[in-house]
């Protein structure tokens, strides 16, 4: 039995979260910069304001510490506010606010108040946005504990995280890949909440494990594509949350493949891939047959210049070398 | 401090021969060291003029501590004025390389290797946790993973599972690139850490040659018996006879082998060698000996070798004799200890009961492991297998 199922794109599938959320739940609102008149700077919240009024889609002033605080205050009064940052770059203006706030307002309270607040903000290279909006700092924000963080990388993620992010009595931040708003593809008619705690197996494969997230999903699927041509089976697997990260599913197919390259747009000194790198040397050292890889950004402010940012971030030839690499194949 | 064997780790300074501003030439003593095997002479290989003695006398030093500092002929004595000035003025003597040649610093090679595994030790964690569990000898593995590393595929290949993994695998062939890896390996491991002796003794094989033509008679081709199959059933008789020539070395001991498992060398066409182990070669009756051998050739020819086939034998026998040469002296394949060669059998005027007669000839050599036997116990196990040959009929 096939459900119906609607064409749709990852923006549409955000928005779609976002709608329904806002149907089913009379204290969610989404509030942050251009999100109401202009209809959101990558047009995902377009057209929410005519449909449910300024009550419920509210634009605010220039002044992310600000109102990333009003929508903390209102988590702890018994809301269910959807903060959107414009992009990773300018959430920076918030972090006291994420860190020093929410993520810690449970622990400080004695457990009296927590944070229900969902933060949604966009994240990635590839638009020629240049240095300060093309970054990928999800792997800062998965460094703290007491907030979850997401990366949707799918049409169905995109559609169904949102709501179990909202359900969640803690902080959770949802990064969505700037290159992923305009991919187009089928999603079921009734599709709806999913898991926010696994990764996801995409492809499966016996000879290395592709571990990676976000929009570098599909280079990485790409570049398993190329090397199965080499008689190379990659399996691809989507972290979807980077914190808590899934352990079980990572070890599990390190275990099978013994060999893994870790995929991510951040900058590799420090970057969310070591510590995935560290985990698998923690937990699956004596299943491995080489050194672990990485495949990160070069450790660069972004370019604007768009071969050099091409040039800059994880790419699929990179991953086929680097898979190659471990697999002592040149 | 130069190696002198391969467990020295340090020597003790006892003599110097030299003072600062001798010259000294290649082959020259120019100090005395003390070790665990007694005081042994520091012989000098470039010529030069001693600049500086750096160790000294009574002093225990590591192996590769530099012990002097030699100036090469021609070289100038370094200008006081141009050598660098430390940044700030030093507590202690300034360590500053002397602008100019730098002398040259008197070491010895370091002749004392790590135990050697393919490529330098490097082995997955994965195939470091098989090879354990499975008792696989990694050092005797060649590496297919990055940069040569032995990877857990390697180690299942050697113990000849198969991956129970769902999917399509490439038929199972020969490797000839790897297996010559393989070989390089073992080979150079071999001369590296086997102090090698070599006996050689004519056999006259004539009464084999004449045993075999009775006996082959009335058979067809496809059961004759071969002069190689005497020769590997006399090897394993002798091995069994003086056990010190089959079994292992392993960990600085040897240790003799219950069974006595000869490992044939076979030829693979486009440049392999291997030698799969014919089990319980000293048990077997000829014709069964044969059959085997026959069974053994054909399988590994066609990449369908057992693994204990190849990880068993505890002796080795070379033959080289179909290719026409007189003699082969072979190398140890570690961790086995001998390995006997047969070359080709030539008709030779021999002097048998006071007179020159024509007989079969043929030259058995043994390459022994100077570690556990001496040339003395070679030579009587050398001459047991030509015994042996003497009475085809009680093989």
């Amino acid at each position: 039995m096939q459900a119906e199922t609607l064409e749709i794109t990852y923006r549409e599938a955000v928005r779609e979260a976002i709608r329904d959320a806002i149907r089913r739940d009379e204290r969610v609102f989404l509030m942050g910069e251009d999100v109401g008149r202009y209809g959101g700077c990558y047009a995902v919240s377009k057209g929410l304001l005519a449909e449910f009024g300024p009550d419920r889609i509210r634009d605010t002033p220039l002044s992310e510490s600000g109102f990333t605080g009003a929508g903390i205050g209102a988590a702890m009064a018994g809301m269910r506010p959807i903060v959107e940052l414009m992009t990773v770059n300018f959430s920076l203006l918030a972090l006291d606010q994420i860190l020093n706030n929410a993520a810690t307002v449970r622990h400080m309270s004695g457990n009296q108040f927590g944070v229900p607040l969902v933060i949604r903000m966009a994240t990635g290279a590839g638009r020629q946005l240049a240095a300060q909006h093309s970054h990928s700092l999800e792997g800062w924000y998965a460094h703290i504990p007491g907030i979850k963080v997401l990366a949707p990388a799918t049409l169905e993620d995109a559609r169904g995280m949102l709501w179990t992010a909202l359900q969640d009595p803690d902080p959770v931040l949802i990064f969505e890949n700037v290159m992923l708003y305009n991919m187009a593809g089928k999603l079921a008619a009734d599709a709806s909440a999913v898991d926010i705690d696994k990764a996801a197996v995409r492809r499966t494969g016996r000879d290395i494990s592709l571990i990676t997230y976000g929009g570098s999903l599909w280079k990485t699927l790409e570049a398993a594509t190329a090397l199965a041509g080499e008689n190379i089976e990659a399996e691809v697997i989507d972290l979807r949350s980077l914190r808590p990260l899934d352990d079980a599913t990572i070890m599990a197919s390190v275990t099978k493949t013994r060999r893994a390259v870790i995929v991510d747009e951040g900058w590799r000194s420090g970057s969310l891939a070591a510590e995935i790198a560290m985990r698998i040397v923690e937990q699956a050292f004596w299943s491995l047959d080489a050194p672990i890889g990485r495949v990160c950004s070069e450790e660069a402010p972004v370019p604007y210049a768009r071969h050099l940012e091409q040039a800059a971030i994880p790419q699929a030839a990179k991953i086929v070398v680097a898979a190659k690499a471990t697999l002592g194949r040149a | 401090m130069p190696s002198l064997g391969p467990d020295m780790e340090a020597g003790t300074l006892v003599e110097w021969l030299v003072k600062p501003g001798d010259r000294v030439k290649r082959g020259d003593v120019v100090a005395v060291v003390d070790t665990q095997k007694g005081a042994i002479e520091v012989e000098i290989y470039q010529p030069g003029q001693i600049e500086k003695i750096l160790v000294d006398l009574d002093t225990k030093v590591p192996v590769g501590t530099p012990l002097a500092e030699l100036r090469e002929e021609g070289e100038r004595l370094p200008a006081a004025a141009a050598a660098p000035k430390p940044p700030t003025t030093p507590a202690v003597a300034p360590t500053a390389p002397p602008a100019g040649p730098a002398p040259v610093r008197m070491q010895a090679p370091a002749v004392a290797a790590a135990p050697m595994t393919a490529a330098g030790g490097r082995a997955s964690p994965a195939a470091r946790r098989l090879a354990e569990a499975q008792g696989v000898d990694l050092s005797t593995i060649a590496g297919s993973g990055p940069g040569g590393a032995i990877i857990y595929a390697d180690v299942e290949q050697r113990i000849g599972k198969t991956v129970a993994v769902a999917g399509k695998r490439p038929a199972p062939s020969l490797n000839l690139a790897a297996m010559r890896t393989a070989i390089a390996v073992a080979m150079a491991r071999s001369k590296r850490e086997i102090p090698h002796y070599y006996l050689e003794h004519q056999v006259d094989v004539t009464a084999c040659e004449q045993w075999l033509t009775q006996k082959n008679a009335t058979r067809p081709p496809d059961n004759r018996l071969l002069i190689g199959a005497l020769a590997v059933k006399a090897v394993a008789l002798a091995a069994r006879r003086f056990p010190a020539f089959n079994g292992f070395y392993r960990d600085n001991k040897f240790e003799p082998a219950p069974a006595v498992h000869v490992g044939i060398a076979i030829t693979i066409r486009g440049g392999g060698l291997a030698a799969p182990a014919l089990h319980d070669a000293d048990q077997l009756p000829l014709d069964e000996l044969m059959g085997r051998m026959r069974d053994l050739v054909q399988r590994m020819r066609a990449g369908r070798i057992r693994s204990s086939e190849l990880s068993d034998p505890t002796i080795t026998t070379s033959s080289l004799g179909e290719r026409g040469v007189e003699a082969l002296y072979g190398i140890i394949y570690p961790p086995q200890v001998a390995i006997v060669g047969f070359g080709k059998v030539m008709a030779r005027p021999w002097v048998v009961d006071g007179a020159i007669g024509p007989r079969s000839i043929v030259t058995t050599t043994l390459s022994g492991d100077h570690r556990v036997t001496d040339g003395h116990a070679g030579a009587l196990f050398l001459a047991e297998i030509g015994k042996l040959l003497q009475e085809p009929d009680k093989l």
